[in-house]
């Protein structure tokens, strides 16, 4: 018999805000976290606008020793250390003593690619033949397990520390594979989530591949256009999202406050076969990977009311509006609401999915769906599946009772969790 | 040139970002081992040579690095290396 899975914690390091209540606030009132870099502007990117969280050095002393903030230049192990801490600090938990660790808590913590400002820094000492300045902290800060080291290192798990990678679906499948492990037995909670480097050496590949809306540079806060006939690229973001997954006995025990179940979810691939590519999704890959997630989940289609879109603001979003429809046998005022929380933070990218399970899970605490930033031309091929009123423009009142997240990566690879209001009996 | 008690000082300040959270600053002496008495982690000296390199101008070998094992040591590898500049 499977354990049941709950959310007993969040932490956020998001464009549009650092900290829970910061970035609900950002949610409730659509407040966009992209702006102008002038750094990507004296680079000569044609995309000069990001999400980038600001961090005061101040704060960082709050999360870091002296010795961790020496040399410390990987934005991704800032931004996963705050909401990873956050995370467990809101689910009540502490971190564990000097001489034993947590052998029931475990973290699966998801990066693209981790360090990277600080790989380059390394990587000019090297050319210069000089790699004995390096010092030790190169390693921790550039492997991609690096996050979740610093994590397992600062909390004390004894359970399994690991790092997942599946380009922009990691945030989403870190938190699969952290209920997997909880259902099975193998540890009574799990902190997931993910987090991504920000800055040019990250961006600059995307602007390459002229993905990316080159012309918002003066007006950022416009630039993300999910679900948008005007969409023109998705806006380039970074940051870090986190949550405690616990057994519900573990949870109860507690008396942990419990944000939502989660219920199931699924993974998988289009094999980069039919329409699918390295960088194109196959629809058939993506609906069946939503009704695995409910078959996982045991919920009927009709059963879903809410979707947090994947949704990255490029031509892409009709064809994802149109497999939710054709997945879930929904269309028109059927439909269930549905978000992308892109809008406000951007893309960020391998963090995208755990940061947009944080915003998705506190419409569960709050009782609402967080509306859509930019999208009050909505494209005509996503009105032929779904009526308008279901792609709220602003945050409006509603208690889900069964929510669908899903991601979609690089490498034609899909997740999708359904998460579900929880009540004690 | 620095006296032995200033350079102590600045060593001590170095050490100081390196110690546990549970050593106190107080429980570093002439005769203290860095590793095994003051319970740095080992993959920290090399930081610390580092440190040192900046803070004196001098350059520390491989080999200086396997000869310092207490505070003294490090010390005389110091005023060595300030000696083999003049």
């Amino acid at each position: 018999m499977n354990k049941r899975v709950v959310v007993t914690g969040l932490g956020i390091c998001a464009p549009n805000g650092v900290g829970l209540s910061n970035f609900y606030e950002a949610l409730l009132s659509g407040a966009s976290g992209i702006t102008f870099h002038q750094e990507l502007a004296d680079l000569g990117f044609g995309c000069q606008i990001a999400g980038k969280p600001e961090i005061a050095e101040s704060l960082k002393e709050a999360y870091f020793t002296p010795l961790q903030l020496k040399g410390l230049n990987s934005s991704g192990v800032v931004y996963g250390v705050m909401a990873g801490t956050d995370a467990w600090t809101d689910a009540g938990l502490g971190k564990a003593g000097k001489d034993k660790p947590d052998w029931d808590s475990g973290i699966i913590f998801g990066t693209g690619i981790l360090g990277i400002d600080k790989l380059r820094e390394s990587i000019y000492l090297i050319d210069d033949n000089n790699s004995r300045r390096l010092g030790s902290n190169s390693v921790m800060q550039t492997m991609a397990s690096g996050i979740s080291a610093y994590l397992g290192g600062i909390l004390g798990c004894g359970n399994q520390v690991t790092t997942n990678s599946s380009a922009c679906a990691t945030g989403t499948e870190g938190i699969i594979m952290g209920l997997e492990r909880i259902r099975l037995g193998k540890a009574k909670r799990m902190l997931v989530g993910s987090c991504n480097d920000s800055g040019p050496y990250v961006w600059g590949g995307f602007d390459a591949m002229r993905i990316l809306p080159a012309n918002y540079n003066t007006n950022p806060r416009d630039a993300s256009r999910p679900m948008s006939a005007s969409a023109s690229g998705f806006v380039p973001g970074s940051g870090a999202g986190a949550l405690v997954l616990e057994s519900l006995e573990s949870a109860l025990e507690r008396g942990a406050r419990i944000y939502a179940e989660v219920m199931g979810g699924a993974v998988n691939s289009g094999g980069q076969r039919g329409a699918g590519s390295m960088t194109a999704p196959n629809s058939e890959a993506v609906q069946r990977c939503i009704l695995d997630a409910l078959s996982d989940a045991g919920i009927e289609r009709s059963e879903v009311d809410a979707i947090n879109g994947h949704l990255t603001a490029t031509s892409k979003d009709a064809e994802e509006i149109r497999n939710w429809s054709e997945a879930l046998e929904r269309s028109g005022k059927d439909f269930p609401y549905i978000n992308s929380t892109k809008g406000m933070v951007g893309h960020c990218l391998a963090a995208a999915g755990s940061v947009e399970c944080v915003a998705a899970l506190l419409q569960y605490r709050e009782g609402l769906i967080f509306g859509n930033r930019n999208c009050r031309d909505i494209h005509p091929e996503i009105l032929e599946f779904v009526d308008a009123s279901r792609i709220p423009q602003n945050t409006i009142s509603h208690r889900s009772k069964i929510m669908a997240k899903a991601s979609f990566g690089f490498g034609d690879v899909n997740a999708c969790i359904i998460f579900k209001e929880f009540k004690e009996m | 040139m620095v006296d032995n008690e200033e350079r102590l000082a600045r060593l001590k300040e170095i050490v100081k970002t390196y110690l546990p959270e549970d050593v106190p600053i107080g429980n570093v002496e002439l005769e203290s081992n860095f590793v095994t008495e003051l319970n740095i982690n080992s993959a920290h000296l090399v930081d610390i040579i580092l440190d040192l390199e900046d803070a004196f101008g001098i350059r520390l070998e491989n080999d200086d690095m396997d000869k310092m094992q207490t505070v003294r040591d490090a010390l005389n590898i110091i005023d060595q290396k300030l000696l083999d500049k003049e």
